[in-house]
């Protein structure tokens, strides 16, 4: 028996200087993930600097206080590691992958970037240019442009989850050395991160490497950031952005979702499954795909945080075709508000759910990200055995009344990216 | 209790390779790390196979056959394996079209009996044909929506005079809105045969169980008649060819191609080397999730990057089964004319051309190789993949003795790797020059009321 089939076994310590540090055993083959999270992520970017977190990111690890760029690069790449660095709402993430005989050198490696960046203002010019170049591209991006400014129509002004974490061009351009530094000050601290190992090592052996790297590092925490809860929208809005020369429009079609801890977050995964993903999209790709033909894709999503999130329903189409897109979708909101899902659907969506856990925590980086989630909502070491239960434990009248609360197609608000004003809606 | 460390014996050699009376080849491989098993059905048919007027085929043939067999109807396709938790999908390139299916291992039945009847029984009705049509159209829209995807194609088109190569895997949109069923039909039945498929089991399974179950399923479907073959061979290439696109965006990109060598071909992995000398190591998995590669000291990367010339630079190449294209991209920094950065580009692939590579960058991008494989080979479903991968493009020795081939390149042949195929006369340039880009979207409507 694997250690899949009985659960993960992670093992759990908080080091004197507040990190804390999970490590799970998993001989899969001779290699270690190593996820590093810390309350650090966009939700912290100072009002009017858009995209300071997102920034540090870049250029975090191109310089600590005794390795240049150039030494840092090459010895991370000189063992073939995989290191990327990414920045959500909340939490500011280093991964990595390496062979298991490099961990020890890589853990110092990594402890450093995190706790001694220099941001040399040489490296934050050539960054700087990096980012902008890529706000650009986005801007000529219909599915990213729809999804970021659904997201900035749906929370009120300033909110943190409605900002734009990689800034805008003018943010950007404003940011100055010493706001990466002032950011980097004020969260980077160890009783802020979580250090999951999993892979090819024993959980003690990990715990005491994780121990050497990261033991010496003191800095004060500083506070945890709760943001409000986001009002929801009153009414229907429509927006349409103009992108000329684009062969196809995306739609981005949502609703604020729930807090991860509400107890409607489950019937709302039950009930986001049946609308938007089950087979091939869900009752949307049945509809849009499927039998109208209209759409390579559409699907729905949901994402839920410390405050609530969203919930999102995507297609691409044709600019003439986006009204008769944008009725289907309010046609398939309405019935599931209406009727609800059936007995069937509810008993499908349990059994598939519950039976995609194990293929869900095949490899080391999947089993570490499910470690941290289940750290930072604090859900239990042993939420991957809990989980199965609780998703049987959905009832018909829960995903009703949780989709009741979250759908509503006179509250929808609605973002088209497209040419042609997108045919004019 | 922990199952052994597999990955490094995770080659052909373990695996086992044997082929049914009517020629369908099975490769299956036991690993008991998870609860867990991936099913691959490949045939050797792609973009490559297909003839003028018909491009596309291949890929919305791949497409028809999710919608319904003899045996299970078309909602009950994808239920069939999600019942068991599991993830499907497919995909067609220019070699090759497959199909997987990744469950908990009680679904292996069910797998196999789904990939049999996707062989054998395909409904193929009009109406689901024509209404994939418009679909299939979307996604070449979609597409078309990014300029470095609209600069790959044409670059494409340009580096190829006679080899089928040259047309985009998802087809012409001519072709598209003019082909009818019967010529999916026919596509599907000239090469959904047993004799031209591969299928992979990896994963919690016993292989005698595994064996007995495909001749249940697939023992009994007929061998067809061995399918035609792509004869074109491109010619050598005469001189530089350029394709320069100007069209609204917000971002300039020039991409440089060069022939190179067939995965099978001695050739391939010192080109591989040079590739990760260039532009870090991608490893050799088309599915992997590991496709960013460590690249900071990479020449390219430190000469357009670094430089602050470019924003990005990725290097491209893939094992095909005929010669196809070594690609490096680059995206302009913001204000940089791309006449800077193709001098800039050549100047390096110049330099090397000339000179090779140092003995520390072979240690270096052999060390990367090896880690990357080791990486690639992280779940039942990429190891299903790398299997079936390079059977159907005829290199599975490329595959079963990466890392000790890896090894034993020389300094000598990267050399004359470099030499051979970065010369001028073997490349094709393309440019994309964004025009009448507006610097900031307009939102045009606000909060227009009304469901």
């Amino acid at each position: 028996m694997s250690a899949v089939v009985e659960g993960l076994v992670p093992t759990r310590v908080v080091l004197d200087n507040g990190t804390t540090v999970l490590a799970h055993g998993s001989a899969l083959h001779p290699a270690v993930t190593l996820l590093v999270a810390l309350e650090a992520g966009s939700a912290y970017d100072p009002v009017g600097r858009d995209g300071v977190g997102h920034f540090v990111s870049r250029v975090i690890d191109r310089g600590t206080a005794t390795r240049t760029a150039d030494a840092l690069s090459h010895a991370l790449e000189f063992r073939g590691v995989s290191f990327s660095v990414g920045v959500g709402r909340h939490t500011f993430t280093l991964s990595c992958t390496c062979l298991t005989e490099d961990l020890v050198e890589i853990l110092e490696i990594v402890a450093e970037v995190l706790a001694e960046p220099i941001f040399s203002p040489h490296e934050v010019e050539t960054r700087r240019g990096e980012i902008i170049t890529g706000i650009r591209q986005d801007d000529d991006n219909p599915a990213t442009m729809a999804g970021e400014h659904l997201q900035a129509l749906l929370y009120p002004p300033g909110h943190p989850y409605g900002r734009f974490s990689r800034g805008t061009v003018a943010s950007v351009e404003g940011i100055r050395r010493a706001d990466l530094t002032a950011f980097h000050s004020a969260w980077f601290a160890p009783g802020r991160q979580t250090v999951v190992v999993v892979g090819d090592i024993a959980a003690g052996a990990a715990i005491d490497a994780v121990d050497r790297a990261f033991g010496g590092w003191r800095h004060p925490d500083g506070p945890i950031l709760v943001p409000q809860a986001p009002p929801p929208p009153v009414r229907r809005h429509v927006s349409v952005l103009d992108l000329p020369g684009k062969p196809q429009a995306d739609i981005a079609y949502g609703f604020l979702s729930v807090r991860r801890n509400d107890p409607d977050y489950l019937p709302l995964v039950v009930m986001n499954n049946v609308l938007g993903q089950y087979g091939l999209g869900g009752r949307l790709g049945d509809s849009i795909r499927e039998r109208q033909g209209m759409a390579y894709y559409a699907y729905s999503g949901i994402d839920a945080n410390l405050a609530s999130g969203t919930l999102v329903v995507r297609a691409g189409v044709t600019p003439e075709n986006v009204a008769r897109a944008i009725a289907s979708i309010d046609a398939e909101v309405a019935r599931i508000v209406e009727e609800g899902i059936t007995p069937q659907e509810l008993a499908d969506t349990k059994q598939y759910l519950v039976g995609s856990i194990p293929r869900m925590l095949e490899t080391n980086i999947e089993i570490a990200s499910f470690l941290q989630t289940a750290e930072f909502f604090g859900l239990g070491l042993d939420y991957d055995r809990r989980l199965p239960a609780l998703i049987e434990a959905v009832t018909l009248d829960q995903v009703q009344t949780a989709t009741r609360r979250v759908l509503d197609v006179q509250r929808a608000t609605i973002v088209v990216a497209g040419s042609g004003a997108a045919a004019r809606l | 209790m922990m199952t052994p460390p597999v990955a490094l014996a995770v080659s052909p050699a373990s695996a086992g390779t044997i082929t049914l009376d009517n020629g369908l080849t099975v490769i299956v491989q036991e690993m008991h790390a998870a609860p867990l098993v991936s099913v691959w059905c490949w045939y050797k048919v792609g973009s490559k196979d297909e003839q003028p007027g018909m491009t596309g085929v291949s890929h919305w043939v791949e497409h028809m056959n999710f919608k319904g067999t003899t045996n299970i109807p078309r909602d009950q396709m994808k239920g069939i394996v999600e019942q068991f938790g599991g993830t499907w999908n497919g995909y067609t390139w220019i070699d090759q079209t497959t199909y997987l299916e990744t469950a908990k291992r009680d679904a292996l039945d069910r797998m196999l009996f789904l990939e049999s009847e996707r062989m054998a029984n395909g409904i193929y009705d009009p109406d689901e044909c024509e209404s994939e049509r418009t679909v299939v159209i979307s996604e070449l829209q979609g597409g078309d929506n990014d300029p470095e995807q609209v600069l790959d194609t044409e670059v494409t088109a340009a580096a190829f005079k006679a080899h089928p190569y040259r047309h985009p895997t998802i087809g012409w949109l001519p072709d598209l809105q003019t082909m009818s069923r019967d010529d999916l039909y026919g596509h599907y039945r000239r090469y959904y045969i047993p004799n031209n498929a591969t299928l992979v089991v990896v994963g919690d399974v016993e292989t005698r169980d595994v064996l007995r179950r495909i001749d249940r399923h697939f023992g009994s479907i007929p061998a067809g008649p061995e399918p035609v073959r792509v004869r074109a061979k491109e010619p050598e290439q005469a001189g530089e060819r350029r394709v320069n696109l100007e069209r609204e965006g917000t971002a300039a990109y020039l991409k440089v191609a060069y022939h190179a060598p067939a995965a099978a071909d001695p050739e391939f992995l010192p080109l591989l080397l040079l590739d990760a000398v260039l532009t870090g190591a991608k490893g050799v998995n088309l599915w992997a999730s590991f496709r960013n590669p460590p690249q900071r000291s990479s020449r390219l990367y430190r000469a357009l990057v670094d430089s602050r010339l470019a924003s990005s630079v990725h290097g491209s190449l893939l094992p095909t089964e005929q010669p196809f294209l070594y690609t490096i991209g680059v995206t302009a920094s913001d204000g940089v004319p791309l006449g800077v950065i193709e001098e800039a580009t050549l100047h390096e692939l110049d330099v090397v051309a000339r000179r090779g590579i140092t003995a520390a960058e072979l240690t270096k991008v052999r060390r990367q190789l090896r880690a990357r494989v080791v990486f690639e080979a992280d779940s039942v479903t990429n190891i299903a993949h790398q299997l079936g991968y390079f059977q159907t493009i005829g290199a599975p020795e490329v595959y079963g003795e990466l890392v000790p081939r890896i090894e034993r390149v020389t300094l000598e042949q990267v050399a004359a790797a470099a030499a051979r195929v970065l010369a001028g006369r073997n490349r094709t340039i393309g440019t994309f020059e964004p025009v009448a880009a507006p610097s900031e979207p307009v939102m045009l409507s606000m909060m227009r009321a009304g469901a």
